[in-house]
């Protein structure tokens, strides 16, 4: 896909450069000729927007660091020093944390965009592989970072997540013990926190360098999911892809905007502005948004290692995927029956982050008593989240696999270009030259 | 697709309905009043009459209890604070933060002798804890621990209006709750009163017990602007304070918000611009 290079030096100190660094190169063959498919549409814009994530949280959150405190002591003072006291510290912080959030909706949609169309099918299974690689990086910086706060919820997350490993069996209590450097969480716990979550952020960067490298061998998918076949199918990525991306970026920015400045603490939690005080449990300990469908899995399982292992294979399930749909097409524009389960799929994701944020136990449909089965009511948030957990994992063992097996797939296009595209070229300038100009 | 859309807009249906019968549910806290703040929606600011009424509130009762550990003096006359003005863009030069602080006593060491003295606070001390360390506020306080101001507007579901809604929302026990001193019957305290309630389980009164007694009387405190001392607005006043309190740089968020967003906004045609000119002679 990258082919041969036509970068040509133009001065003399690139030609110097070119023959001992070929670094100018590098960055015209990737991100200037680079041949993207000429009809991706906005959902493949997330890429670019997580770049911009990461380089968001990155840079905000090593200034935060020039003033944070990593201390069980102090790490509370110090973050609410930097609201009060540190200039635009607020701006600061606000934008580290929700930036998260907004990491998280990003890397979201970039995924379903993925599964949508196929992208983890050959010869893309590395490339995704590697993304789920970051995907779980993403998920240890952001709990490890929700710690540093040292709020309520940050220490009694932390509790609650780590005494997971204690459930594995015999190795569960020594590893417990290893994470927190002690007998509970305290200030070892927090201080090696910290460090892995300066370092995480770091090790996604190199993989995301991995990422794109993986990317630009084997060429991006499209909405058809078929290959290009000829340079009629392809643009060269700038101008094309870079302003469509910048687009793109400028309008997720403005949501983010409005996070920071006018709801910045709607996707916290309001116990976080209470110092951590480990003999006073806050009365429903939830995880941030983005982990709460991991949650309800958890909770979903009677056992609590059963439970823990149905968590971990949620996420391993996604690994797996590119060996567990046996489909010949890629994109589900043309596997009609796939794609009404992907919409179920959404649904049923959606449902456990709502089953995540409430109490097992209380009625999905108030006032209303049905029959106990298993110790729950059958009216409850427990047992609405087994069935949707038991979605998921048909979804990705069951119905995938199967599906494409038997489904009836409509006929694919044979290339990018030749089928009516969505939005044809204009006709040449001289014939329509701007009507609305004329006026 | 019609039959998949009524199914999710059944769904949906069902989740809201879900949300809502919660907050109603027997045994539960009275959601919070609902007030409107005058640092409300995105061009919100504090009034700072309002602050400063509520400033004396916190200052001639709540103070007794409830430490601020996190705010300094000089954090009064910031721009938008109860004492700024704009004679005087340093804070520590502020004659009335500085009046406020002498007012204050705070623990210090000597620098020639060594020993431990009290000293009038000035502009850059934090406001001094009413109480030594933990054990000794429980002690005060019949074993209950008054929480830190500093930070109670956020550190509350609903914020100002939750703190409102507790202040306002003491009322006489019904019949059937038994109530044991030092415990207080507050219709929107978080808590189970099932185990006190000897009436119809089904109908468990709303609320909890809360440890502090009812902090605000009428007349209370003499406001200085003249406006009527009623609980009601000691409870608003002392709210919208504690807003301030915990959130100081409310007022520079939104306003620097509003410019980001024009910038934003801007930004984003022009390249929505750029990008149907690039692509103009493009198939897509």
């Amino acid at each position: 896909m990258s082919g041969h290079s036509t970068y040509e030096p133009k001065t003399g100190f690139e030609r110097w450069l070119d023959a001992r660094l070929p670094i100018v190169r590098l960055g015209y063959d990737s991100f200037v000729d680079y041949p993207t498919p000429r009809n991706l549409n906005y959902w493949w814009t997330f890429g670019g927007i997580l770049s911009l994530c990461l380089a968001s949280q990155l840079i905000t959150g090593i200034i935060l660091v020039m003033h944070y405190t990593p201390s069980a002591d102090h790490a509370f003072a110090s973050v609410e020093h930097i609201m009060r006291d540190v200039n635009y510290g607020w701006l600061i912080r606000y934008m580290h944390a929700n930036g998260a959030s907004m990491f998280f909706i990003a890397v979201y949609i970039h995924m379903l965009r993925g599964l949508y169309y196929g992208s983890y099918k050959a010869p893309r299974e590395v490339l995704w592989l590697l993304g789920c690689v970051i995907y779980l990086l993403m998920m240890a910086t952001a709990f490890m970072g929700y710690v540093l706060p040292w709020g309520q919820m940050s220490f009694h997350g932390a509790v609650v997540i780590t005494n997971l490993f204690g459930a594995l069996p015999l190795v569960g209590e020594s590893i417990t013990t290893w994470l927190w450097g002690g007998f509970a969480v305290d200030n070892p716990t927090l201080n090696r926190f910290f460090s892995l979550h300066y370092l995480l952020p770091f090790m996604i960067a190199g993989v995301v360098i991995l990422h794109i490298w993986a990317l630009h061998v084997v060429g991006q998918n499209n909405p058809t999911g078929v290959e290009p076949k000829s340079k009629s199918d392809t643009l060269p990525f700038t101008p094309y892809a870079t302003v469509k991306d910048g687009f793109a970026m400028s309008v997720f920015m403005i949501l983010f905007a409005f996070f920071v400045f006018f709801m910045p603490n709607a996707l916290g939690h309001a116990d976080n502005y209470i110092p951590a005080n480990p003999l006073v449990t806050p009365s429903h300990i939830v995880p941030e948004w983005y982990f709460l469908p991991f949650y309800a899995i958890l909770r979903a399982v009677p056992d609590k290692l059963m439970g823990v292992l149905a968590m971990f294979g949620a996420i391993a399930c996604l690994f797996a995927l590119p060996w567990l749909d046996t489909s010949k097409v890629r994109s589900m524009r043309y596997r009609p029956t796939a794609k009404i389960h992907f919409f179920i799929f959404l649904v049923a994701c959606c449902v456990l982050g709502v089953c995540g944020a409430k109490l097992p136990d209380d009625p999905v449909i108030p006032g209303l008593t049905t029959f106990q089965l298993m110790a729950s009511d059958l009216n409850s948030y427990v047992w609405l989240s087994r069935a949707a957990s038991l979605y998921y994992f048909a979804f990705f063992l069951v119905i995938l696999p199967v599906l494409g097996l038997t489904e009836k797939t409509l006929p694919v296009p044979d290339s990018i270009a030749s089928p009516a595209l969505s939005h044809p070229a204009a006709a040449p300038a001289e014939a329509t030259a701007a009507p609305e100009m004329k006026g | 697709m019609l039959r998949k859309l009524s199914v999710l807009a059944a769904v949906a249906g069902l989740l809201t309905a879900g949300l809502a019968g919660q907050a109603l549910a027997s045994g539960h806290p009275l959601p919070a009043k609902n007030l409107a703040w005058s640092f409300e929606g995105p061009f919100g600011k504090f009034d700072q009459a309002q602050m400063q009424r509520g400033y004396k509130v916190y200052r001639e009762v709540c103070s007794a209890c409830h430490a601020m550990s996190l705010v300094s003096f000089r954090n009064l006359g910031d721009k938008g604070a109860p004492f700024y003005n704009e004679k005087y863009p340093n804070s520590n030069d502020n004659p009335w933060v500085k009046a406020i602080a002498k007012d204050y006593e705070v623990a210090d060491i000597d620098n020639e002798t060594g020993d431990v003295i009290k000293r009038p606070a000035t502009a850059a001390d934090r406001f001094p804890s009413p109480f030594a360390n933990e054990a000794a506020a429980r002690a005060s306080n019949g074993g209950a621990l008054p929480p830190d101001m500093s930070l109670l507007a956020k550190a509350r579901t609903a914020g100002p209006d939750y703190i409102y809604s507790i202040l306002t929302g003491y009322a006489t026990p019904p019949a059937g709750l038994r109530v044991e001193p030092p415990s207080h019957y507050n219709q929107y305290m978080a808590g189970d009163l099932t185990s006190y309630w000897s009436g119809d389980h089904k109908h468990v009164p709303p609320g909890g017990f809360i440890a502090m007694a009812p902090p605000l009387k009428a007349g209370q405190v003499t406001f200085d602007d003249g406006t009527p001392s009623t609980v009601e607005q000691q409870a608003k006043d002392v709210s919208a304070f504690l807003m301030w309190a915990a959130e100081p740089k409310l007022e520079e968020r939104k306003q620097t918000g509003f410019a980001v967003l024009i910038y934003l906004l801007l930004f984003a045609g022009l390249l929505y611009a750029s990008y149907r000119k690039v692509w103009k002679n493009e198939s897509h």
